[in-house]
């Protein structure tokens, strides 16, 4: 048999044909499980019109003292239309996200949605689930205009599943077959947005293994959703974590 | 806030984590609600599930010993409980749908007595930042809320109806403000408990609803 993998030399390749047009989810919760080394390459790679899936836009470099490639970039950029995301702006009104100047301007457009909504619409699409009902943002703003149904007395809002193009991952271990791996928080929305997906990009941490070299018990995503694997290098040409956040105690 | 009057921000967190039973599933949110982790409430022990997908997290990790993949809700670096478990987003939030979830703590710029409170968009925003807390608020069996009494400008924040826009409706089980303890009664809130140094005239005017309000309100009940 020949040998065959999915690991990809750079992310530079990983991108390269990611489509003028495409809905891309990026995976990622508060700087754990962020595919910033994909992200920057595609920052690079310079394909417009993006609609981006996202829990948020992007701290800048007020939130750990640096500024970590984020989707506030693609959008400084000039490569995204529009947004999917759960945080427009920052939770401390305070703090202001790069995106949210330009939203407010009117230059990106962008969906708020409810967190838990956001990933269940990308899991419904990964388990071929057309729309469903949730009790989340019932009787708010988000709900004007919109069809709920009440069963069992409770009243729940539609939804609808929302499919993505190119989910970029990240995650801890890797094999040639693409199965992963995840560690601790990091897994978050990284295994849902590529069971969503057309296409999913992984980088990771440790030495790509063998097929076989994660315990099919072990595995978190099955390699049949994973596409693209890239090993990130060390700094500083790999991009590897933000660092630590200030604790008031 | 003038000396000794009032309640601090750990002191409001803590008359809250006071009402958390043994073996509850918590959800804190952001900012003041995850000071109630620090809250000493003796024998009883408690399950912190983080909507990032992390059941069973411990405290607050040392300053040089940050696993940078451990973090909760709030993007702090946390530790782990023996007992813990790691899930991805979509079963975090089936947790949280599913009534799993005990009791969530949310901090809010304004509540009602109807139970509604709005905590994700500010007055003149295009957008906001909603997180899980639309899906906690629906879904947890309690919603305490923890804010201060009044804006900066005075302001009541416990109003007859919300004015900026609602993350749940009538949801809202138990408020702690700088004030006290009060509980949303359908017209009107309930004081249960009075903050050191307060008279219940007023806590009354600085509320911007009608007050329920006993002959002789017990002081708040503090940890330790």
């Amino acid at each position: 048999m020949t040998t065959r993998t999915k690991q990809v030399a750079s992310f530079a390749d990983a991108v390269r044909d990611v489509a003028d047009g495409s809905t891309i989810a990026v995976g990622g919760f508060a700087g754990a499980g962020m595919p910033y080394n994909l992200l920057k390459a595609l920052v690079e790679q310079g394909a417009k019109n993006l609609t981006i899936v996202v829990n948020s836009t992007g701290g800048g470099p007020g939130m750990r003292g640096v500024r970590l490639p984020d989707v506030g970039m693609l959008v400084e950029n000039g490569q995204v239309k529009k947004v999917i995301c759960a945080f427009t702006a920052a939770t401390r009104p305070s703090d202001v996200l790069p995106f949210t100047k330009y939203y407010e301007a009117g230059q990106v457009d962008a969906e708020l949605v409810p967190q838990g909504t956001l990933v269940e619409r990308m899991r419904a699409a990964g388990a071929g689930v057309p729309a469903f009902y949730t009790p989340a943002a019932v009787g708010t703003e988000l709900a004007e205009g919109r069809e709920t149904r009440t069963f069992n007395g409770r009243e729940y809002l539609l939804e609808y599943a929302l499919p993505i193009d190119v989910a970029l991952l990240r995650a801890h271990r890797a094999d040639t077959f693409g199965n992963l791996r995840f560690r601790r928080a990091q897994r978050n929305f990284n295994p849902v947005m590529a069971m969503a997906a057309k296409l999913a990009l992984a980088e990771v941490e440790e030495d790509v293994l063998p097929a076989g070299g994660i315990d099919a018990d072990d595995v978190h995503l099955p390699g049949i959703y994973v596409h693209r694997v890239v090993r990130i290098p060390p700094e500083p040409e790999g991009i590897w974590h933000a660092p630590p956040r200030e604790v008031k105690r | 806030m003038s000396e000794g009057r009032g309640l601090s921000r750990q002191q409001m967190a803590d008359r809250l984590a006071l009402e958390f039973q043994d073996g509850w599933i918590v959800n804190l949110g952001v900012g003041m609600p995850t000071l109630c982790s620090n809250t000493d409430i003796g024998e009883r022990q408690v399950i912190y599930h983080s909507e990032n997908g992390v059941i069973g997290y411990g405290p607050l990790a040392e300053p040089g010993h940050e696993d940078p993949h451990l973090i909760n809700a709030g993007g702090q670096n946390v530790t782990l409980r023996p007992g813990a478990a790691i899930v991805h987003h979509a079963d975090s939030f089936a947790i949280i749908r599913s009534g799993r979830i005990d009791v969530t703590v949310l901090g809010a710029y304004e509540v009602a007595c109807n139970g509604d409170f709005a905590n994700w968009k500010v007055k003149g925003a295009k957008g906001g930042g909603i997180g899980g807390a639309m899906d906690l608020a629906a879904c947890a069996k309690n919603v305490f809320v923890v804010l201060e009494h009044n804006t900066r400008d005075g302001a009541p924040r416990l109003l007859r109806e919300c004015a900026l826009p609602v993350t749940a409706r009538g949801v809202a089980t138990l408020v702690v403000t700088n004030l006290g303890l009060f509980r949303p009664k359908g017209e009107a809130f309930e004081m249960l408990e009075i903050a050191p140094g307060y008279s219940v005239e007023e806590v009354r005017a600085a509320t911007g609803c009608p007050l329920i309000a006993a002959d002789t309100v017990p002081p708040v009940r503090m940890a330790g």
